[in-house]
């Protein structure tokens, strides 16, 4: 067999890539913990003790407010995840088990939000938000984001299901278990897997999310990490420390959480674009 | 069952998804149609108007030239993820998928990593990168003899929205490499055991035989850029603000949106004009997934292993 792409030449290509992906978000990183000096005049070299200087870190923690923007952020994401989660799997056994008349079309209504983006609506949800007084709360937040991530959690959901044996049901059936019994106990153990999926996809464009935050509870207290970062990176624009520290605490997290679960995250990913 | 125990069934499973994807989702779009045909008054009643906010919106002066702007910026920016995103996000798989790679693993995560980032630290990041008051990629520039390319790509009206694009370019690729990756791993040896036996060598057999398996997924791929880049916003506002200058340089349909909805500091907000653009952007998008669907899945023939 000839070999016109040799193994250097894949690494080479490949390692490249990686250290274009890597450079400034280690840059960032880097710089953070460097004295203002040292991040304009030798901002390629690693910090050390000699330019070690967390004053960028002090700044950011005097502002404590950005500690409750996180807290408002997992408040946010897990509440969307779990309503997605449980409603979702809801509808999306009742679509697969029950045989009803408008079932094809309600299967329809639902799919419409896969490639319609809700962020079109937003002058009428802003309009609902405050007509239900909810203008500033991480409730409107959390609705909102269940009714984006419905559709695409029913629709992975509902293949899951579909591929569960039926003998499984009727046997429960026959049993004599109530069909609320057999959803939440028979089923819904399950399609765990599926439901990690959906719980992924879910996940990283809620928490990563501008828009709604800066539409519907954009003060108050109520902003999300993202939304505060963005805040806070205007209100100190010429101070590089704090910028760099404010980047930097962002990052941090997220690549943590990244690096531990980056095996079923991918994982996850994968098995869901399958289909 | 008796005939009220099941419709009991039915709502309790149903009733919470439905209810909350109707009201905060398929109501808000319906009503966002409804207002773009109602102008609002200077006393703060909405009176019926016909199409005559889309009439505004695309012949008079005031408002198609930001309109028309704006269209154009987001094709620039959805035609430079389609030909520099996805092709790269395509080599990449091409080459992860290689039987027998070591470090496989370490690239993927390393190379998705972006991905996982938000638009907002992402773009700052790049500002300050290309910021020549750090003058990181100056220097950078220089190491390759290359330095007197430097310029503030980003407050140049001819490369802002290159520079933009390209931004979130570096941050997506990784959507359309997973994308692909899985397709690829979906192929069964068999059959490149196959072509390199009759003689074809990795880039012949990539070509000839993976490539035309995998088209389903490359056409998702495709309309999926689309519906993202005709819906995004995050990264220009964080980078470039509401205004998105330099003089509206890299406006796309979402800033635009954004601006006439909430106001700025050169104009009022509007509601009806604002639901009149999103209407314009949600037609955009429907003629993109139409297309999609009639054109491209229609033809492609599924293959199934």
């Amino acid at each position: 067999m000839r070999k016109p792409l040799s193994a250097f030449m894949v690494h080479a290509i490949l390692g490249l890539y990686t250290l274009l992906a890597l450079f400034p978000i280690v840059l960032v990183v880097m710089n953070s913990f460097k004295a203002k000096r040292a991040i304009f005049n030798t901002p390629l070299r690693p910090p050390l003790p000699s330019n070690f200087d967390p004053i960028g870190y002090a700044r950011v923690f005097d502002d404590s407010s950005l500690a409750f923007y996180y807290l408002n952020s997992i408040t946010v994401t897990v509440g969307t995840i779990f309503f997605t989660l449980l409603f979702g799997a809801m509808a999306a056994w009742a679509l697969t088990e029950y045989k009803f008349r408008w079932n094809t079309l309600l299967a329809l209504f639902l799919s419409i939000g896969i490639m319609v983006p809700i962020r079109l609506g937003s002058v009428a949800i802003i309009q609902l938000v405050a007509e239900l007084n909810l203008i500033n709360t991480l409730t409107a937040l959390i609705l909102v984001y269940t009714a984006q991530n419905l559709p695409l959690a029913i629709f992975i959901l509902s293949e899951f299901i579909a591929q569960i044996p039926k003998d499984l049901r009727e046997a429960a059936r026959c049993d004599g278990l109530s069909e609320y019994n057999i959803f939440f106990h028979i089923i819904l153990p399950l399609i765990r897997p599926a439901m990690a999926t959906v719980a992924v996809f879910t996940m990283i464009p809620v928490w990563n999310d501008l828009w709604f935050p800066l539409l519907l509870a954009p003060a108050g207290g109520k902003q999300t990490i993202t939304l505060g970062v963005q805040q806070f990176l205007g209100q100190y624009i010429t101070d590089w420390n704090a910028v760099l520290a404010a980047l930097s605490t962002a990052i941090v997290p997220v690549l943590l959480l990244y690096v531990i679960f980056s095996r079923q995250l991918i994982r996850g990913l994968t098995s869901g674009a399958v289909k | 069952m008796a005939q009220g125990t099941y419709l009991r069934l039915l709502v309790f499973f149903l009733g919470p998804a439905v209810l909350i994807y109707s009201l905060f989702s398929i109501y808000p779009l319906l009503d966002t149609i409804f207002n773009a045909f109602y102008s609002r008054q200077s006393d703060g009643s909405y009176l019926w108007n016909g199409l005559g906010n889309f009439q505004t919106l695309l012949f008079d002066p005031t408002w198609s030239g930001p309109f028309w702007n704006a269209l154009k910026n987001n094709f620039i920016f959805f035609l430079i993820h389609m030909c520099v995103q996805n092709p790269i996000g395509l080599l990449l798989a091409a080459l992860l998928s290689l039987p027998r790679l070591r470090f496989r693993a370490t690239y993927r995560t390393l190379i998705f990593m972006p991905t996982m980032l938000s638009v907002v630290v992402i773009g700052f990041a790049w500002q300050l990168i290309l910021s020549p008051l750090w003058g990181v990629a100056k220097m950078f520039l220089g190491f390759f003899g290359l330095g007197f390319l430097f310029a503030p790509w980003l407050g140049v009206e001819s490369s802002a929205l290159i520079t933009v694009s390209l931004i979130s370019v570096w941050q997506f690729v990784g959507i359309p490499m997973i994308l692909i990756y899985t397709a690829l791993l979906a192929i069964p040896d068999e059959l490149i055991d196959a072509a390199t036996v009759d003689g074809l060598n990795q880039v012949q057999a990539f070509i000839w035989v993976k490539l035309p398996l995998i088209w389903p997924t490359i056409g998702l791929v495709s309309i999926l850029t689309f519906v993202n880049n005709f819906n995004a916003f995050d990264l220009i506002y964080a980078m470039k603000g509401a205004l998105a200058g330099p003089n509206f340089a890299t406006d796309i349909m979402g800033t635009l949106f954004y601006r006439t909805f909430f106001g700025n500091q050169l104009q009022l907000g509007d509601p009806s004009m604002g639901s009149a653009i999103a209407t314009m952007m949600l037609l955009i998008i429907l003629i993109g997934v139409m297309a999609y669907l009639f054109l491209v899945q229609r033809r492609i023939q599924r293959y199934s292993f």
